[in-house]
């Protein structure tokens, strides 16, 4: 296993430098599919700056990011001024190596729990880590996010760290990720659920309303994870000392003042629309984000890990500044259900409409803003397909899952009561 | 989302599809063309109409009565053109400063990557003059642009004499609102780029220009004039741009609309309107004018001094004056009323032209064909590849019996990412190679060949083009053995998908060069197999290959301007267009070239990979 993934990241790590040293890597950290306005580096780099001269970063409106992240570039920028960039790239992909390697351990954790008709041979499993990581490091995706410097990279880190500590069942550390990742940008606040279901059943206790137990547990979860946020955010404002982040990182990111085109659904929709009706609409649209987190859970409330895996998706769907970064990190995801393969109805058109829309962006965009003989319905009509591409995806992952679940208890042949052999329909 | 999620009716569809692929496809084909085809007759087509209010509804009252003086001054200008022996920058500048204008002047160089032996050039020197009038009723946030190119020879003395006096003219009215730059360009589209390169601050393709000292507000519009002979009998408008990139339909309008009320004949493509569509005769002269436009367009050169404008997002065309054995003929005393008409209009816009389409054909100059009338046509075209896949991916086996039980999953032997990659890559660095390779090898060639530079290019690039045909496309028989059923499945699976994404952003960018690259090779995609007569299809994919696909261009284009060439005269005009694609990609950044070297020429080698498959 060593050998494949030394040279995978040596695979990985040279295309990004190759990159870096090309003149793409000027043209990519321009792309608004690669950057949004929360994690641009230009903006960090500016944030910087206002930091230097001792004004607050969040004057001015350029800046996003949360206290703690620029002053870890602070103080990874005093030590080595002159690699930072190179810095920035260890910190975007080696440094997401480093867990991506340790993730496999968590697959390798996950493997017991895949139960009866074992239709993964422990062979198949022993390369899934593998499989992961590849699909991560060498995804155009996470390559294009990390030679922008987009600081995305570092909240698919520390996500990963999340999954990666929960899986090893550790609830303290699990809970002080998540609460990194919730301080960084908020949605991944729904991941709470599926770690603590997934937490209580490593302990063997029963979701049930009526034990102690349960109840121990969820309040000992909830504390540690509220407290960590808690002296995050403490912490932010003594290190600034001013509440201005709460509003230029969280205000920025709920209420979506920034109407830059991007991947997601909301610029287009928030552009046009009439000025009073906006914050209902915001409103709705950011549910729209946290709301499945109740359904799926009740679901999925057996399968945890799977239900981190929809609802990563789903925030990096419906979030307000989505980026390819975040589309990157649940893709991460899909080999580690290659069991459900042979249940998918729509892989094959699903993954042609995103190669497509991936290639039509730059097009479309080239003519909206170079050409300027295509408008920007034209790009939105593309960003529309391309979500309802990674819905169907999503979902038809969900449908295998629930699928796959159905045969384990049914069996694998299903009849009908006359005998004759039985279509599972989804209506 | 029935029909995704309901089994049933899935494998009823794909299987409908399938056994009826073949007739699907060639209908798909022949309808495909046949709706190209139709767009030039005329009830298919809408009448051009104004809907830029702002020039619309106001009308204005041409006076401009200096045509007489005008001329005298091109005379003028010719003598001094003569004597210095390419630009009077000084005469030039005199003259536009006697004129009341702020002149200013632009010297840039340029070294082609090869001489150009149309225009025969190689080391370009050149220095553009211009004068900028400024706007006496505005902030001068905003511009007009009248040029007129300095050409070798008696060319376009008129347009200059009829710019100048232009400006005087303009110069003494009081309604300009936006500032007006006259512009005399030397070394036509080199000395263009060197302007607008140092108007925006740009330098994109490597230029030398020397920066520029006076500027207006940002460019509207503009328009460049060509004129060479003292009356003329019609006016033709050139609108295809670099990349086959067009102006804003509302400027051909405004066009034509003076046209009508001056009383000039105008043309497109150099052919006249006729009003007798309902005539096999009326018909074809619409398809023809059609077919130039779309050829022309294909082409992604400018073919005018406008061209390069509209990279930097202002509307722009090309005026030419024809002067032919017709009796009736205009004088320039009307064209500069018809130029003053349109500026005047121009001089009204409230905003950058953006009403009306900016994608279109146009069969004549007052009717047009627009995005949603001919997209179709391509559709269909598109359709079939999909098709094509669809019938694939039930052969693979991807999409198959599974759908209902998961019980007869048959595991497809996979034929391995190698064998599919190795083509793949193989083709790619072909095509790397036939695009740096012609450049950077013609001082060996000229060494060793007794060729000049350009046809040294040229001859490179046709030979890396034919030695790709020969490459040794059976890799996949060292890494795995006999290569598999599977295995040229998967690879025309990927081929055909890699052809309908880049024919379809190729057709969203330029409509023209899209169709015409699918009507060639959307065919043999369609219908490659190893199990075909390898002779035979082996001929018909050479036919069909872009190269020959340019070939057959060449010759429909020169019978469509009636000027009809013999096989002989056809090949050499063949290899000169190509030496002119591959300086257009150096010169002015067109994408033709590099279009069709790196991605399209690739592609099809892996179909002809697909052919011989063993």
């Amino acid at each position: 296993m060593a050998a494949p993934l030394t040279l995978l990241l040596i695979v990985a790590v040279t295309i990004r430098a190759v990159l870096f040293r090309s003149s793409l890597a000027e043209l990519i950290p321009e792309r608004v599919e690669v950057v949004s306005p929360l994690n641009a580096w230009k903006r960090v780099v500016e944030g910087l700056a206002l930091l230097d001269l001792g004004v607050s970063p969040y004057a001015g409106d350029v800046f996003h990011e949360t206290p703690l992240i620029i002053y870890f570039f602070h103080f990874v920028s005093d030590y080595a001024e002159i690699v930072f960039m190179v810095m920035t790239r260890l910190v975007g992909c080696v440094f997401l190596l480093q867990f991506r390697k340790q993730k496999y351990a968590l697959e390798a954790e996950r493997y017991p729990l895949d139960c009866l008709e074992l239709i993964r041979t422990p062979k198949e499993m022993y390369y899934i880590p593998l499989k992961v990581a590849m699909f991560y490091l060498l995804n155009p995706f996470t390559i294009l996010s990390c030679v922008a410097k987009s600081t995305c990279g570092l909240n698919n880190a520390v996500i990963a760290l999340f999954i990666l500590c929960t899986v090893k069942g550790s609830s303290l550390m699990s809970a002080i990720f998540l609460a990194l990742a919730t301080y960084q940008s908020i949605y991944p606040l729904t991941l709470f659920a599926p770690a603590l279901l997934y937490l209580l059943q490593r302990l063997y206790i029963p979701v049930n309303w009526q034990r102690s137990s349960f109840w121990l547990f969820t309040t000992q979860y909830t504390f540690m994870y509220l407290g960590s946020l808690c002296v995050m955010v403490c912490l932010s404002f003594f290190l600034l000392s001013s509440w201005d982040f709460l509003s230029s990182v969280y205000g920025f990111i709920l209420s979506v003042p920034d109407l830059t085109p991007n991947i997601g659904l909301f610029w287009y929709f928030f552009a046009e629309m009439f000025e009073h009706f906006r914050l209902f609409f915001i409103c709705v649209f950011q549910i729209n984000v946290f709301f499945y987190t109740i359904p799926l859970s009740i679901k999925l409330k057996e399968h945890p890990i799977f239900l981190i895996f929809m609802q990563i998706a789903i925030i990096s769907i419906f979030k307000s500044y989505p980026t390819v970064g975040d589309i990157a990190l649940y893709m991460a995801f899909l080999p580690a259900w290659n069991h459900l393969y042979r249940f998918l109805r729509n892989i094959f058109l699903v993954s042609v409409v995103l190669l497509a829309c991936s290639t039509l962006f730059p097009v479309l965009w080239h003519l909206w803003i170079y050409a300027g003989s295509a408008n920007s319905n034209f790009y939105y009509a593309i960003t529309l397909l391309f979500n309802v591409a990674q819905i169907l995806l999503v979902s038809d992952y969900f449908y295998a899952y629930l699928r796959r679940e159905h045969h384990l208890t049914h069996g694998l042949y299903l009849k009908r009561k006359d005998g004759s052999e039985a279509t599972l329909v989804l209506k | 989302m029935g029909l995704l999620s309901d089994p049933n009716r899935r494998r009823a569809l794909t299987k409908l599809l399938t056994r009826l692929n073949a007739p699907i496809c060639v209908m798909c084909y022949l309808a495909g063309v046949a709706w190209f085809m139709g767009l030039a007759f005329e009830p298919f087509t809408l009448r051009t109409y104004m809907s830029e209010n702002a020039m619309g509804s106001t009308m204005v009252e041409e006076r401009f009565p200096a045509g007489e003086r005008a001329l005298a001054t091109g005379r003028e200008f010719a003598a001094h053109k003569k004597k210095v022996g390419g630009m009077p920058v000084d005469w030039l500048v005199k003259t536009m400063q006697s004129r009341g204008l702020e002149v200013f002047t632009q010297s840039f160089t340029r070294k082609l990557p090869f001489p150009d032996e149309n225009k025969e050039r190689y080391m370009v020197r050149g220095t553009n003059v211009y004068g900028i009038l400024r706007a006496p009723r505005a902030p001068r946030t905003e511009a007009l642009v009248l040029s007129a190119p300095c050409s070798e020879g008696n060319n376009n003395n008129q347009a200059v004499g009829l710019l100048l006096g232009l400006a005087q003219y303009f110069r003494s009215q009081i309604h300009w609102a936006k500032d007006i730059i006259f512009l005399v360009n030397e070394h036509d589209l080199i000395g263009m780029q060197a302007w607008l390169e140092g108007y925006h601050h740009t330098n994109t393709t490597g230029g030398d220009w020397s920066p520029l000292q006076g500027r207006g507000g940002s460019i509207q519009a503009a328009l460049s004039l060509e004129l060479s002979s003292d009356v003329i009998t019609s006016l033709d408008l050139v609108l295809e741009g670099l990349n086959g990139q067009l102006p804003n339909l509302d400027l051909a309008n405004l066009f034509y609309a003076f046209c009508q009320k001056i009383g000039v004949l105008c043309t497109i493509q150099g052919k006249l309107q006729r009003n007798d569509w309902d005539t096999t005769s009326g018909y074809s002269h619409a398809a023809q004018t059609m077919m130039l436009m779309v050829l022309k367009q294909a082409s992604g050169r400018p073919w005018g001094d406008h061209g390069l404008f509209l990279r930097y997002h202002i509307e722009a065309a090309s005026i030419r004056g024809i002067n032919s054995f017709r009796q009736y003929k205009t004088d320039t005393t009307t064209i500069g009323r018809l130029l003053e008409g349109m500026y005047r209009k121009l001089n009204n816009l409230l905003e950058r032209l953006h009403q009306s389409y900016f994608f279109y054909l146009m069969p004549s100059l007052s009717r047009f064909v627009s995005i949603g009338y001919y997209m179709p046509a391509f559709g269909l075209l598109a359709v079939i590849l999909l098709l094509q896949v669809l019938n694939l991916l039930v052969y693979v086996g991807i999409i198959d019996s599974f759908l209902l039980s998961p019980s007869v999953l048959h595991q497809p032997s996979s034929p391995g990412v190698l064998s599919i990659l190795t083509p793949v890559v193989i083709s790619h660095m072909t095509g790397v190679a036939l695009y740096t390779l012609p450049i950077l090898s013609q001082e060996m060639a000229v060494q060793h060949f007794p060729v000049s530079e350009t046809e040294a290019v040229v001859l490179t690039a046709i030979a890396i083009y034919t030695a790709g045909l020969a490459l040794p496309h059976n890799t996949h028989r060292l890494l795995q053995g006999e290569g598999t059923e599977e295995g040229w499945r998967v690879l025309k699976l990927v081929a055909l998908l890699y052809l309908a994404v880049l024919l379809g952003c190729t057709a969203l960018i330029n409509f023209s060069l899209g169709f015409i690259l699918a009507l060639s090779l959307v065919p043999i995609a369609a219908f490659i197999t190893p199990h075909t007569p390898k002779a035979l299809s082996a001929a018909i994919m050479v036919l069909l290959s872009p190269g020959c696909t340019l070939l057959y261009c060449v010759f429909v284009f020169q019978e469509l301007q009636e000027t009809p060439v013999s096989l002989q005269d056809g090949w050499m005009l063949f290899l000169s267009v190509i030496s002119q694609g591959i300086l257009d990609h150096a010169l002015y950044g067109s994408l033709v070239y590099p279009l069709l070297a790196l991605l399209i020429y690739p592609c099809w080698l892996l179909l002809w990979n697909i052919l011989f498959w063993k």
